[in-house]
C-alpha cells in the first residue's frame, strides 16, 4: 500500500497505468498545442498556401519512400531540414518529436537485418562474431534514412499548417466534402474527448490511497472507455441536434478561401522539380 | 501494427490504397443511406473515440500495457460498414497530425485495421454471439474472441504485407528496398507479439466495453445483434442457448458421424510427414505420388529433423499404443477429440456464466 507520507517514494516507483495515460493524454494536447504555435510563426512554410504546400510535402515524402539511392534519399533529408530552419522549427523538436522515436522503432526492426540477411560479410562482431551483410547493412540504413526522412516532412507540414487548412487543401485532391467535414469534427471532439478522458483519470487518481490489482485496473479501464463511448453518442446526438437547429439538413459546404500568390507557385514549381529529380537520380 | 512510411513500396501502398477505396465508397453509400443527416457528427465522435481509446495503457497479464485500437467495439456499436468509416478518419488524424503511422502507408494501414479488422470482428461476433440475447454473457465472451481475433488477422495482413517486400523489390546484390525481411520471419514476428500482448489489449477492451454496456446501455448493442431481445439483466435462457447454438451442434454430431470416412483414406496427408518417413520405402513411395511423382530428398530437411522431436504427442497419428486395432484407435480418437471441444465448450460457457452471474448479484445487492 502507497501512503501519501510515503511521496517521496513515489518518484522512484514505476508509473502506475492511470499516471502513464494520464501523461499520454496531456501529451497529445500538448503536441496540438505546440501545433497550433508553430503554426502562426513567421517562416518559410507557413506563409505558403496550405494547397501548395500539402501537394508539394506530399510529393516530397513520395519520392522519399520510392528513391532506392541511398544518397538521394540524405539529400532529402537535408532538404527537409532546410525548409524547418526557414521556418523557424526547431532541431530539438524534430529530434524529440520525429527522429528518436522514428530511430528507435525502425531500428529495432533493421538492426536484426544486418545480421539476418543472407549476402556477403563485410565483418563480424568482436565477441558474438555474428556476421554482418552488406545487403543487410544497406538495408537496414536505407529503412531508417527512408523512414527519417517521410516523418520529418510529414512533421513539417503539420506544424506548419493549421489544421482546419490541411482539411480544406485535401479539396485540392477531390477528397469528398463529406469526409472532409468529418475529419474536421473528428479533430474538434478528439480534445474534448482527451480533456475528458484526462479528467476522468485524474479524478480517480486523487481519490487513490492504495495500489490497485490488475482486475481492479482493467475494470477501471474498461468502464472509462465505457463512459466515454456513451458520452461520445451522446455529444454526437447534441451536435446533431443543434445543427439541425441551425438548419443543418445534410447538405455541406465550405469557405475555400485561399488565393494562390506568384511566391506559392514558386514554391510549388520548386517542390515538384526536387520530387522528379528525386525520382530520376534516386530510381537509377 | 501502425506501419510507417518507407517500409512499403510505393506499389504496394497503391494497391493497398486501392483494396481499400471500395470498401470506404461502400461503407459511405450504406452508412450515408442508413443514418443520413445524422452521419457526420455519429461519425466523428466515434472516431474521436477510437482515437482515445488508442491512447489507453491497457493493463495485461505479466504486469504490462498494451494499447487496444477498437476496432472490435466500434464494430459491435457501430456495425461493420460505420466502422470501416470511423477507424479509417482516426488513423488519417493519426497519420497526418501525430505521425503515428504513415501518409504513403494509409491505404495499407486502413485495409489492414480498418477494413480486414472490422469485417473480421463483425463475422467473429455475429457467429459467436448468435441470437443471445443483448445481455448474455455469450456477447461479453464473443466480443472478447472477435476483438482478439480481428486485430491478429490485421497483424497477419500487415506481415503478410512485410513478408513480400523482400521477394519482390531488391537490388542486384539481394539488398532488399523495403521491409527487410521474407514471410518465414515477418509473420511469426508480428503474431507473437500480437497474440500475446496488443491481442489480449483488444481482447480486455472489446470484452470489458460490452459487459459495462450490458449494464449501462445494452440498446446501445442493437446494431450487430439482431433478433436478440434486451432480457432486463436476466442470464440468458437455457432454452434460447440451445437454440442459438443448434446449428452448431448439429453440425458437429455431422461431423463426428461422418468420422468413419477417414478410414478409406489412402496414404499419408500431404505435408504431414515426419522425419522418419524420409527413410521408409513405402512412405517414400506415397510422398512421391502425392508429389506429382517428384522424389524426395534422402534425407529429411535439417529443421524437420531438429524441429520434429521437440513434442511427442500423448496419442501419435491416432493410434493409442494400447490398442492393437488401428481403427478403433482411430474412432476412438476422433471420439476423444470431439469430447474434449464439446467439454472445453461447456467449461467456457460455465465460466463466463458464472462470473456474470456473480457481477449481477453484486450489482443487484
Amino acid at each position: 500500500m502507497t501512503h501519501p507520507e510515503s511521496a517521496p517514494a513515489k518518484n522512484r516507483r514505476r508509473k502506475t497505468f492511470v499516471e502513464r495515460t494520464v501523461n499520454d493524454l496531456a501529451e497529445a494536447l500538448d503536441h496540438a498545442a505546440y501545433a497550433d504555435e508553430v503554426a502562426q510563426r513567421d517562416g518559410l512554410l507557413q506563409q505558403l498556401d496550405p494547397r501548395a504546400k500539402v501537394c508539394g510535402i506530399l510529393l516530397l515524402v513520395i519520392a522519399a519512400v520510392s528513391v532506392r539511392n541511398i544518397s538521394v534519399a540524405a539529400l532529402l533529408f537535408a532538404v527537409a531540414l532546410a525548409l524547418a530552419l526557414l521556418s523557424r522549427i526547431s532541431f530539438r523538436v524534430l529530434a524529440k518529436r520525429v527522429w528518436t522515436s522514428v530511430l528507435c522503432f525502425t531500428g529495432v526492426i533493421a538492426l536484426p537485418a544486418i545480421f539476418l540477411a543472407p549476402g556477403a560479410v563485410m565483418f563480424r562482431l568482436p565477441l558474438l562474431h555474428w556476421p554482418v551483410t552488406s545487403q543487410g547493412w544497406w538495408a537496414a540504413v536505407r529503412l531508417i534514412t527512408r523512414a527519417e526522412t517521410a516523418s520529418t516532412l510529414a512533421l513539417l507540414l503539420v506544424l506548419s499548417t493549421p489544421w482546419t487548412h490541411v482539411l480544406k487543401a485535401l479539396r485540392v485532391f477531390h477528397v469528398p466534402v463529406v469526409f472532409v467535414v468529418i475529419l474536421g469534427m473528428t479533430h474538434r471532439y478528439i480534445f474534448s474527448l482527451l480533456h475528458l478522458a484526462r479528467d476522468f483519470f485524474e479524478a480517480r487518481r486523487s481519490r487513490l490511497v492504495g495500489m490497485m490489482d490488475r482486475a481492479q485496473r482493467r475494470h477501471l479501464a474498461a468502464s472509462t472507455a465505457g463512459v466515454l463511448l456513451e458520452k461520445s453518442l451522446q455529444l454526437s446526438g447534441d451536435v446533431f441536434l443543434a445543427m439541425r437547429s441551425r438548419g443543418f439538413r445534410g447538405g455541406i459546404y465550405t469557405l475555400d478561401d485561399f488565393r494562390m500568390k506568384p511566391r506559392d507557385w514558386w514554391a510549388l514549381g520548386a517542390f515538384v522539380s526536387m520530387a522528379a529529380l528525386a525520382f530520376k537520380l534516386g530510381n537509377r | 501494427m501502425h506501419i510507417p512510411d518507407g517500409y512499403l513500396s510505393p506499389s504496394t501502398c497503391a494497391a493497398l490504397y486501392a483494396g481499400s477505396a471500395p470498401f470506404w465508397f461502400v461503407a459511405l453509400k450504406r452508412v450515408q443511406r442508413r443514418l443520413s443527416a445524422r452521419l457526420v457528427p455519429l461519425l466523428s465522435l466515434v472516431s474521436a473515440f477510437s482515437f482515445v481509446i488508442m491512447m489507453f495503457n491497457l493493463p495485461l497479464p505479466g504486469g504490462t500495457t498494451g494499447h487496444a485500437v477498437g476496432m472490435g467495439i466500434a464494430t459491435i456499436v457501430l456495425g461493420p460498414w460505420a466502422s470501416i468509416l470511423a477507424i479509417s478518419v482516426a488513423l488519417l488524424i493519426q497519420a497526418v497530425f501525430f505521425g503515428d503511422g504513415g501518409i504513403t502507408a494509409y491505404g495499407a494501414n486502413c485495409f489492414n485495421m480498418a477494413v480486414v479488422g472490422s469485417l473480421a470482428a463483425w463475422t467473429v461476433y455475429r457467429i459467436i454471439a448468435g441470437r443471445a440475447p443483448l445481455q448474455s454473457p455469450r456477447r461479453v465472451f464473443a466480443a472478447a474472441i472477435a476483438g482478439y481475433l480481428a486485430i491478429n488477422a490485421s497483424a497477419l495482413c500487415a506481415a503478410i504485407e512485410f513478408g513480400i517486400q523482400p521477394v519482390l523489390f531488391h537490388d542486384a546484390a539481394g539488398a532488399p528496398f523495403y521491409a527487410p525481411y521474407p514471410l518465414s520471419i515477418a509473420i511469426p514476428a508480428m503474431l507473437i507479439g500480437h497474440f500475446s500482448f496488443a491481442g489480449i489489449a483488444e481482447l480486455v477492451i472489446s470484452g470489458g466495453l460490452v459487459a459495462w454496456l450490458q449494464r449501462a446501455d445494452a440498446s446501445l448493442l442493437k446494431t450487430t445483434a439482431p433478433g436478440a431481445v434486451e432480457s432486463g439483466g436476466i442470464a440468458e435462457p437455457a432454452a434460447s442457448a440451445w437454440a442459438a447454438l443448434r446449428p452448431m451442434w448439429i453440425g458437429l454430431a455431422a461431423l463426428m458421424i461422418a468420422t468413419p470416412l477417414g478410414l478409406f483414406a489412402a496414404g499419408a496427408a500431404w505435408g504431414e510427414w515426419n522425419a522418419a518417413d524420409f527413410k521408409k520405402p513405402e512412405a517414400r513411395r506415397e510422398i512421391a505420388a502425392a508429389s506429382h511423382n517428384v522424389a524426395p530428398p534422402e534425407n529429411p530437411p535439417a529443421g524437420l529433423a531438429r524441429l520434429g522431436s521437440i513434442w511427442s504427442a500423448p496419442i501419435p497419428d491416432y493410434a493409442p499404443s494400447f490398442l492393437k486395432s488401428e481403427k478403433l484407435g482411430y474412432l476412438l480418437s476422433a471420439m476423444f477429440g470431439g469430447g474434449l471441444i464439446i467439454a472445453g465448450g461447456l467449461a467456457g460457457g460455465w465460466f463466463f456464466g458464472r462470473s456474470t452471474a456473480g457481477r449481477e448479484r453484486k450489482g443487484a445487492a
